[in-house]
C-alpha cells in the first residue's frame, strides 16, 4: 500500500475503562499528527461488550474509532485479535501503529509486524518525526543504552511504554467518527482455560503517587513488613525488585522493572535495592527517588535525589514514626 | 516429543553499568574487558522448560538452535551441557547486523530444515535488545500458535498447556501442537551443568549452516528497522546524602527533607 498517513492506536479496555496507556498513546498520536506527521488519529477498540466505550476516545484525541465487539475477542488471544487488527490497519492505512507495552500489546505487536511485513520497536519511550518519518527511541541492554530506530517501510509499529507519554486533557465535546468492524472466521488455535487475577488491595502500583519498593538487600520476606507500613502511611503502593520476586519474597505482580510494572510516581523510595539496570528501566521515570541502602556505591544511591546510607532495619522504624508524626 | 529451543548469546547482563560502553562511530557495544558473553538468561530457562517436559515424558529430543557468530557455539554448548541432545548454529558475516525481522526469518528457515518438531521454546526476550519480537515472528512465519511470557509449560500428545504471566495475574492457556512458547523468569532457576555433563556436551554434535544452506538469499535478509543511533544516556542527577549521627537522626532528617520538598 502507499499513501500511508496518520496514526492508528490499538487501544485497550481495562476494568471497564479505556486504559491509561491508551489515553497516553492518543495524546502522543495527536501531538505527532499535528507536529508534522499529518493525517488522522484513529483508535481500534476490541473486546466483548465494549461498544459503549467508543465515546471515550474522541475527548482523548481520536478522530476515528474502529469498534470490534465480539465474544471471540475476550479474553484476549492473538489468534482472535490479529486478523481483526490487520483488517483495521488496512482500512485506516496509517503511517504509524501504536500499541501498549502491556500483556496484550507486547504479545500482539510482533505478530502484527510480521503479518504486515514491517518492523516494530518494542517498549518505546519517545517518538519524534524527522523528515516526515517516525523515529523511535527505546532502551536496550537492560536500560544501559538507548537506541533510536527508523522504519525501512511503512507502517511503522511501536509499543509504547506505560507512563512515558502525557495524555491530553479530555475535551468533553470532542466527537469522533465511529466505524463498526465485522468480526468472523478467525482460526483460533488457543483456548483460555482460566484466569487468576492478583487481589487488588489499596492503591494500584502503576497509578500510585508514592511507591515504596524493597529488594534483595532486605534479607528476607519479613523485610516487606516495613515496606508495606511506610507505603500505607504515605497512601502509596508497595513494590519489589525482580531479585526479591524471584526469591519468592513478594508476588510477581508487584515487580517493578523491565519485565514487570513500569511506575513513574512523584516519590519512589527504594529500600535495599542496588539498582540493577533492569529495575531502573521500570522506575527511572519517577520524579523523585529516595535510596535507603547500606552501600554508598550502589547504583540506586547515585541516581537518587536523597539517600540514606545505612541499614534499612535501623532506618525504617524511626522513619515510619517520623512520617506518622508529620502526617498527623 | 521433539523440541527445538532457540537461544542467543549476549554480553553478560551482569556486567556492571560502568563497564558498559558504546562505540559512537559504529553504533555497537564495545565488549567489556574480561567479561565473557553468556547464553541469554531467559533462554537458559527455555532449555530448562524443555528438559522438564522431556523428564516428565521420559523420551524425546531437544535441539538447541542459535544464530550468531562462531562464539555462539558456546551458548549452544551450555544448552547441551544442561542436557539437550543436539545443536544447530546458523552463522555468516552477512548476519552481523540482523534485526529481529531477519533473525526470525533465519531461525524459521533453520527450524524447517531441522524438520521433525512439535514444540519450539525460547526465552521471552533476549537480554541484549529486550524486544521479545523474534519468537512471535517465528510463529507467524511458520503459521503456528504462539503463547508468550509463560511460567510453566506442560505438553501431552497434540497439545501444550501453559501458565501465562499477565500484568495483574496469570492465565492458563492451551494450544494445539506444533506451537511456539516463550518463558519468563517466573519459571524458576535453570539447572546448572555439572562437570561431567560439560565434558559429555563437548562430544555432542553441533551442525553449522549458512543462510544459503537454508535457501535464503540476500533479498530475504533485508532488515525492517534501521538503527540510527545507539548511545548511553547521561545521568546528571546530584544525590544529597542525608546526614545524621544515628539511624534515627538520619530518618528524622530525611522525613524533614521530604516535607520541605512537599513530597509527603
Amino acid at each position: 500500500m502507499a499513501n500511508e498517513n496518520g496514526v492508528l492506536v490499538v487501544g485497550e479496555i481495562h476494568e471497564g475503562a479505556v486504559s491509561g496507556t491508551t489515553a497516553e498513546m492518543l495524546g502522543l498520536a495527536r501531538r505527532l499528527v499535528e507536529g508534522g506527521l499529518g493525517g488522522k488519529v484513529s483508535v481500534a477498540l476490541l473486546g466483548s461488550g465494549i461498544a459503549d466505550h467508543a465515546g471515550e476516545a474522541g475527548p482523548l484525541g481520536a478522530d476515528m474509532v474502529y469498534v470490534a465487539d465480539d465474544a471471540s475477542l475476550a479474553p484476549y488471544q492473538n489468534d482472535a485479535w490479529l486478523p481483526v487488527v490487520e483488517s483495521i490497519v488496512k482500512q485506516a492505512n496509517p503511517a504509524l501503529v501504536l500499541l501498549a507495552q502491556s500483556s496484550i500489546g507486547r504479545d500482539l505487536a510482533p505478530r502484527l509486524a510480521f503479518r504486515l511485513d514491517t518492523g516494530v520497536s518494542m517498549d518505546t519511550v519517545e517518538v519524534k518525526v524527522e523528515a516526515g518519518t517516525p523515529h523511535l527511541t527505546r532502551a536496550a541492554y537492560g536500560g544501559n543504552a538507548r537506541a533510536v530506530l527508523s522504519p525501512v517501510k511503512l507502517p511503522a509499529l511501536a509499543t509504547i511504554k506505560a507512563k512515558a507519554q502525557e495524555p491530553l486533557e479530555p475535551q468533553a465535546g470532542r466527537a469522533a467518527e465511529v466505524v463498526n468492524v465485522a468480526v468472523s472466521g478467525q482460526n483460533i488455535r488457543t483456548k483460555v482455560l482460566g484466569q487468576e487475577k492478583a487481589k487488588a488491595e489499596g492503591v494500584r502500583l502503576e497509578d500510585a503517587d508514592v511507591v515504596v519498593s524493597g529488594g534483595r538487600g532486605l534479607g528476607s520476606p519479613d523485610g516487606f513488613q516495613v515496606i508495606e507500613q511506610l507505603a500505607s502511611i504515605l497512601g502509596g503502593a508497595a513494590g519489589a525488585s525482580r531479585a526479591a520476586c524471584d526469591l519468592g519474597w513478594y508476588p510477581p505482580s508487584k515487580q517493578v522493572g523491565l519485565t514487570g510494572t513500569t511506575v513513574s510516581p512523584d516519590l519512589y523510595i527504594a529500600v535495599a535495592i542496588s539498582g540493577a539496570s533492569q529495575h531502573m528501566a521500570g522506575m527511572s521515570g519517577s520524579k523523585n527517588i529516595v535510596a535507603i541502602n547500606k552501600d554508598p556505591d550502589a547504583n540506586m544511591v547515585k541516581v537518587a535525589r536523597f539517600a540514606v546510607v545505612n541499614d534499612y532495619k535501623q532506618v525504617m522504624p524511626p522513619l515510619i514514626e517520623e512520617v506518622k508524626k508529620l502526617k498527623s | 516429543m521433539n523440541i527445538i529451543v532457540c537461544v542467543k548469546q549476549v554480553p553478560d547482563p551482569e556486567t556492571p553499568a560502568v563497564a558498559f560502553k558504546v562505540d559512537a562511530t559504529t553504533n555497537k557495544v564495545v565488549p567489556a574487558q574480561g567479561v565473557a558473553p553468556v547464553i541469554s538468561p531467559f533462554d537458559a530457562q527455555a532449555v530448562e522448560a524443555a528438559l522438564r517436559i522431556k523428564d516428565a515424558q521420559g523420551e524425546g529430543k531437544i535441539t538447541v538452535l542459535s544464530m550468531g557468530q562462531a562464539s555462539a557455539r558456546d551458548a549452544i554448548k551450555h544448552g547441551l551441557a544442561m542436557g539437550a541432545d543436539e545443536g544447530v548454529l546458523v552463522s555468516d558475516p552477512s548476519l552481523e547486523d540482523a534485526d529481529a525481522f531477519v533473525t526470525a526469518k533465519v531461525l524459521a528457515a533453520a527450524i524447517q530444515k531441522i524438520g521433525d518438531y512439535q514444540l519450539i521454546i525460547t526465552g521471552r526476550q533476549a537480554a541484549d535488545w529486550d524486544q521479545g519480537v523474534v519468537p512471535s515472528g517465528i510463529a507467524e512465519i511458520l503459521d503456528l500458535p504462539s503463547l508468550t511470557v509463560t511460567k510453566s509449560v506442560t505438553a501431552t500428545n497434540g497439545s501444550v498447556k501453559v501458565e501465562r504471566v499477565l500484568q495483574d495475574g496469570f492465565e492458563t492457556v492451551e494450544a494445539s501442537l506444533p506451537a511456539v512458547v516463550t518463558v519468563s523468569n517466573e519459571l524458576g532457576d535453570p539447572r546448572y551443568p555439572q562437570l561431567r555433563q560439560i565434558m559429555m556436551a563437548a562430544r555432542k554434535q553441533v551442525t553449522t549452516y549458512t543462510p544459503a544452506d537454508l535457501g535464503l538469499s540476500a533479498a530475504d535478509l533485508q532488515p525492517r528497522l534501521k538503527l540510527e543511533k545507539l548511545f548511553v544516556p547521561v545521568n546528571d542527577s546530584k544525590v544529597e546524602i542525608i546526614e545524621g549521627d544515628t539511624p534515627a537522626e538520619q530518618a528524622a532528617n530525611l522525613a524533614r527533607k521530604l516535607r520541605e520538598a512537599k513530597l509527603i
